[in-house]
Order: structure tokens, then C-alpha cells, then sequence
């Protein structure tokens, strides 16, 4: 507000300095130059009428010539005055309008009324700092969830974009550049509800500002960044960055995990893809044979280094390795688009190919050619940009890999629903077969799309029905709460897949499980089960039915009549 | 040497001036205080206050202060002025003149005020 203020102050000093002496001159002049009343007697016009007469002669209202008529050396002066006057209160509403259309004025006033958006948030929000592909989809899934959001990006098209986007809530968005901390501070760094901060720019620089900015201002809270080189994920690890995520090096453990445990591979699939996305059938990429990894960049060497782990035999073609760099094994140089270079990396032995250049043209035909000649490999292809999803579509490669879908999803799981993040890391110690044994568990309580996850906390405001009964020293088990509300016999469509009570974590916790306060589950089931457990969750009556079988009267007088029948 | 400053200054220490000039004089006694000199004074303090507009710094609003004082002394004496002379028509009475002049008094209290901050900041600046 102090900046608007002393902004229209500076840039009005010329302005009002040529106003008021115009008009000091003005109203001088009129007092000075003698003048007669009705009746022929000399008369001078005192400052009084003077000013008067400017005031509305400057605006050129003009209401005549007062309180007697002017003579001629009057009319000579006001004449002048009339054009000196009028060109002075141009001149000043001229700037006034100007300073409303300049940038720096309208940047001043875009960037208050963003403030004070901010100051009014009442809810737990996450600050998203850079509002691109990434960006969107993260900003998309939290409200989706109810969840709060407030957006900076450097670019106003893309902030233009956002306040088109459909939304479910509210997300209030600056263009400013993020590696500055005041732009931090003013979306709400210090924001006492402001509970994460994520950082998605394109520049692994930026990222890093944000999180030692978002670190050192307010230490507490959360700090995500997407980085995709080893050295930056070090530096930025090293002052307690809370998650780190690199685009790369997960695609590349996830292409592992699906090596050696599809269904492991699978379960994750599942539970991570957001809600109502088709279900996809589990891939088997072969584990022995010859890969073939087209581009030795950072997507490159992240999967070759997962890949060589697994003990596979692998050929690089790398167009330019005096930039990237080798490994000692079997290379070939070259694009990998013509067949020439495929044949030379034994395309036809092959069993596995990736497309990994940063190029979504140059991956597309390196798939199509090498298609050519071993129509039976396993693709994987690197996509690039959203904007050719279509096309990549249409390829139908067995694994596509999307560093912002990527980004955007292990954000989501982590910030939507922090349990299940949980869940995940416990799994990938469980092996295959246990994996395999929940996965057709799930594929019989869904059809065709994937699972809801949800959490449920046991404490008085999310479960007030279950709470009461644990207070009131009845027995409530896990089966209870799974259990259908409208028939005892039924149970809901759903798993609990994790249970947390005093920081232990039990995995696909037992139906015969008491529960206590403040333990927290992690369900995934259909959407109609989640609705339904909330019943029996929050409604006394409807627990009541579920642990006694009897439907409880509800009014006083049925409670009276029904304790008289008792007695 | 810095023109804005010397503008600045001129028009600062003249508003003191010319207050002082309308304020000399028996307190009272019409004749001693003239109309062209009101006018001027409250035409140069306008100026003056227009000048310390934008002045970020701590001083800047201390002066803006004190010169928004004067005209508001200044305001309230030529309002007194024009009432008597068109409204209430007494015209130039003792008790009148008395008010006016010892209204523009005040004005030149805080025009002094001005003066004194803007010798001050001249001698911390020590260039």
C-alpha cells in the first residue's frame, strides 16, 4: 500500500506544483485587475469571489460572469486563463491516467491484491512454485482433494492459464520469479498455514533457491523439489530438503521393481494412478536379453545404471559422447532414427528397446524404425512434452516415461495422501507373491478403474461414533468398521492396507484388530464403500447396528417404552 | 550543487518568510496585515508541501507533517477571513484580525519547525 501511495505522490508533484500555480496566477489576476459593480462603481473582486470564479472556470463548467459582469480587462485576463488553465487540468488527469496504465503501478497493485488474498487464506495450504506441466497436474490433483493451493510462476501466460483452469477451489497465483524470497514471502512463506512448499521450475537453480529460502524462513514445513542432476540433489539433501525428487533415477527404480516383481510393479501402478483411471494390465519386461538404450543423457545414464544392476546386457547409441560421455561397454554412435545405427546395437537380437533422447520426433522414429526390424521388442519411450500425447498414444509402447506425469503423481501420493507414500516404501520389502496375492484382491473389489485410497484417523472429529463407543469401553474391531451399515451380514468393497497406532505400522492389519483412538488406516476400495464406511464412521445409530445387529431407538419416548418392555 | 535542492530549500525557507511577514505587525490592528500577503503565503506553503511529496525517508515525512500543519492554519485563517468579510459581513473587526493573524502565528511555528528539520538534515549531511 506505502509503494502505491509515495508512487502517485512522486509521479503527481509536477502536476499539482503546475495546478497550483496556475491557479495562484489566475486567481492574482483577477484581484488585481479593477473591475466595476451594476452600478458603474470602481470595484476589485476579492480573493474570495476570485478563487471561485477559477475553480469552476478551470473545470470549464462556466457558470457566467459574478458577482458583477466582467469588464473588458477582466474578460481579456479570464481569456487567458481560461486556456492556461484548462491545458494545466489536462496535463494532471493526462498523468493520473497514465500512472493507472503503467506496469510498475499496475505490478504494485496486482501484487498487494495477491497479498491480501494471501493474508485471508483460513486453511492449510501448499505454495507450488512454478505453474508448468508439473505444476498444473499437482495443482489439479490437491484440489481435486480439497486441498488449498497458491501458484507462482515466472511466465504470466501460464498464470493466465491457471485463472482459466476449472478448478475446484480458488487458487490464487502471482507472475514473479521465485528465486527471489520477497515473491516467496508475499505467496505466504511465512504464512503460519502455509504447510509445504514444492518446488517444479524448469531450473534445477531455482529449485534450489526455493527450497534453502523456504528452509531457512520458516523451517518447519515441508520442502519438495523436483531435480534432475545427482549434484543439485546433493546440495540440496544436505540442508534437510524433505523430498527430493528426480524424474530420472524413479522412472529408472520403477522400470527395476517391474523387472524383477510385476506384481509389485503393478500394486504401485494401481494405487498411485489417480482416481477413475483405467486400470492397465501388468507388463512383463523381459529380464534377459539385449536392451538397447537410445540417448546416454541424464534419462540415459540413470536407467543404464538400474539396468546394469539387474546383471543385463546392454548397448548405448549416443549421437554425441563427447558431450555425454561413455560407459565402457558396448557403445555405438549415431541418432538411432535410421536403421543403420539400430543394426549396428544388434537391434535384431534385441529384446528391449529405450528411447530416451530429449527429442519426442527423434524418440518416435527411433521406435518406429527399430519396429522394422524386431517388431517384438519391449518400448520403452521418453516423452518430453505433454502436448504429444496423442501421437504417443498411438504408438502403443509398453512403458512410457513422462517426467512431469511422474513429478506431478509421486508429489500428489506424497502431499494427497501421506500414508499411503507410507504404504509404498514398506512394500517394496514384501516380495513378488504377496504383492501378486493383493493385487487380484483389489481386481476383485474394482472393475475397470483404479481404486479410491483414503485414510481414516480415529479421533473425535473424523470418527465421533467410533470413538465414543472405544470410550464407553465397547470392543470396536477393524472388521466393524468394514462392515456394510445397511446389512451386518455384507461387508464393504474395500482393504485395509495399512495401519499406524504409536508410530509401528502393521501391513494389511487383521479384521479381528482392535481398534483404539487416534490409530489411523489406510483404506483402498470402491468409491461407494469410502462413503458408506464414513456412516458407520460418524453416525452412533449406525455402529450401534453393525456391533448389536438391533436398530437402537433413536427418540426419548421409544427409549423410555423400550427400557419399560426390558423391565 | 543539486537544484531540486535548491528549490526545495527556497521554497521552504520563503513559506517561512512571507508567514512571518503576514504575522509581524500589532495582532490585532487590520492595517498591519494585508491580504496579498495571506495569499501569497498559502500559494508558497502549497508549493512547498507538493515539493516533500515522495520523500520516503523518515525526515521527508516529518516535514511532510509539518507543512500539511501550516496549511491547515493557514486554510482555517483565510476561511475565518472570507466569513467575516462575505458571510457575516463585520468585516475586519479587532477580534477577527486577532484570530487570522494569530491562526497564520501557528502556521509559522511549524513553518519554523520545517526550517529547523531542514537545517538539521543539512548539517548530518556533512557533504
Amino acid at each position: 500500500m506505502q509503494n502505491i501511495i509515495f508512487l502517485i505522490f512522486r509521479r503527481m508533484r509536477a502536476p499539482l506544483l503546475a495546478l497550483i500555480l496556475t491557479y495562484a496566477i489566475a486567481v492574482l489576476g483577477l484581484v488585481l485587475i479593477p473591475g466595476q459593480d451594476a452600478d458603474g462603481n470602481p470595484w476589485r473582486m476579492d480573493f474570495f469571489h476570485a478563487f471561485y470564479f477559477v475553480s469552476f472556470m478551470a473545470s470549464t463548467i462556466g457558470f457566467g460572469e459574478i458577482p458583477f459582469e466582467f469588464t473588458n480587462a477582466q474578460r481579456l485576463w479570464v481569456t487567458f486563463s481560461i486556456f492556461f488553465t484548462v491545458v494545466v487540468w489536462l496535463y494532471s488527469i493526462g498523468t493520473l491516467l497514465t500512472l493507472f496504465q503503467d506496469p510498475t503501478f499496475q505490478r504494485a497493485l496486482t501484487e498487494r491484491r495477491f497479498t491480501a488474498q494471501i493474508r485471508r487464506i483460513r486453511d492449510r495450504f501448499y505454495l507450488i512454485c512454478g505453474y508448468g506441466e508439473t505444476g498444473s497436474a499437482l495443482i489439479r490433483a490437491l484440489t481435486d482433494r480439497d486441498q488449498h493451493a497458491v501458484a507462482i510462476d515466472i511466465r504470466q501466460d501460464r498464470v493466465n492459464l491457471l485463472k482459466l483452469e476449472n478448478l475446484r477451489q480458488y487458487v490464487p497465483a502471482l507472475c514473479a520469479d521465485v528465486r527471489m524470497p520477497i515473491h516467496l514471502m508475499e505467496a505466504g512463506l511465512k504464512h503460519s498455514l502455509c504447510s509445504g512448499v514444492v518446488a517444479l521450475t524448469d531450473s534445477n537453480d531455482a529449485n534450489l533457491k526455493v527450497a534453502i529460502t523456504a528452509k531457512l524462513l520458516h523451517p518447519d514445513i515441508t520442502v519438495i523439489c523436483r531435480a534432475d542432476s545427482h549434484d543439485i540433489e546433493a546440495n540440496m539433501a544436505s540442508f534437510g530438503t524433505d523430498y527430493i525428487i528426480d524424474p530420472f533415477d524413479t522412472f529408472a527404480v520403477h522400470l527395476a521393481t517391474a523387472l524383477q516383481a510385476p506384481c509389485l510393479n503393478l500394486l504401485q501402478e494401481w494405487l498411485t494412478g489417480r482416481e477413475e483411471s483405467e486400470l492397465r494390465d501388468p507388463i512383463y519386461p523381459p529380464s534377459d536379453g539385449l536392451w538397447v538404450i537410445c540417448g546416454y543423457g541424464r534419462f540415459g545414464k540413470a536407467v543404464y545404471d538400474q539396468l546394469r544392476k539387474e546383471g543385463l546386457e546392454l548397448v548405448i547409441v549416443e549421437a554425441e559422447p563427447e558431450k555425454t560421455g561413455l560407459p565402457k561397454e558396448h557403445c555405438v554412435t549415431g541418432r538411432g532414427t535410421e536403421a543403420e545405427t539400430l543394426q549396428k546395437a544388434d537391434i535384431q537380437r534385441a529384446v528391449g528397446l529405450i528411447a530416451g533422447t530429449d527429442h519426442d520426433a527423434n524418440n518416435l522414429s527411433i521406435i518406429m524404425t527399430a519396429r522394422k526390424l524386431n517388431p517384438d521388442l519391449f518400448v520403452i519411450m521418453r516423452q518430453n512434452r505433454q502436448d504429444n500425447d496423442a501421437i504417443i498414444e498411438a504408438l502403443h509402447a509398453d512403458m512410457v516415461m513422462h517426467s512431469s506425469a511422474i513429478v506431478a503423481n509421486r508429489i500428489r501420493v506424497l502431499l494427497g495422501t501421506p500414508m499411503l507414500h507410507e504404504f509404498l516404501q514398506l512394500v517394496l520389502y514384501q516380495d513378488d507373491e504377496w504383492a501378486c496375492e493383493l493385487v487380484s484382491r483389489i481386481l476383485a473389489l474394482v472393475t475397470s478403474h483404479a481404486p479410491d485410497i483414503w485414510e481414516v484417523a480415529f479421533s473425535e472429529e473424523t470418527s465421533h461414533a467410533v470413538c465414543q463407543s472405544v470410550l464407553e469401553g465397547k470392543a470396536v474391531r477393524l472388521r466393524d468398521v468394514v462392515t456394510d451399515p445397511r446389512n451386518r451380514s455384507k461387508l464393504l468393497q474395500c482393504i485395509p492396507l495399512m495401519m499406524l497406532r504409536n508410530n509401528e505400522r502393521v501391513l494389511l492389519p487383521e479384521m479381528d484388530e482392535m481398534l483404539h483412538r487416534n490409530d489411523r488406516i489406510l483404506f483402498c476400495g470402491s468409491h461407494s464403500a469410502a462413503n458408506r464406511m464414513e456412516w458407520t464412521l460418524q453416525n452412533e445409530h449406525a455402529l450401534s447396528y453393525i456391533l448389536t445387529g438391533e436398530a437402537r431407538p433413536q427418540g426419548l419416548l421409544w427409549r423410555w417404552l423400550k427400557r419399560k418392555e426390558k423391565a | 550543487m543539486n537544484p531540486e535542492k535548491v528549490l526545495f530549500g527556497f521554497f521552504i525557507v520563503l513559506a517561512l518568510t512571507l508567514n512571518f511577514g503576514f504575522f509581524v505587525g500589532e495582532l490585532d490592528n487590520p492595517d498591519h496585515h494585508h491580504v496579498y500577503e495571506l495569499f501569497a503565503v498559502i500559494v508558497v506553503n502549497l508549493v512547498a508541501t507538493v515539493l516533500k511529496f515522495g520523500d520516503r525517508t523518515q525526515m521527508g515525512a516529518v516535514l511532510l507533517a509539518t507543512s500539511l500543519v501550516a496549511l491547515l492554519q493557514l486554510f482555517a485563517a483565510a476561511l475565518v477571513w472570507t466569513v467575516a468579510e462575505q458571510i457575516a459581513t463585520t468585516g475586519l473587526t479587532p477580534v477577527v484580525t486577532a484570530s487570522i493573524v494569530s491562526l497564520s502565528g501557528g502556521a509559522m511555528l511549524a513553518n519554523v519547525v520545517s526550517v529547523v528539520l531542514l537545517v538539521i538534515e543539512t548539517v548530518m549531511l556533512r557533504r
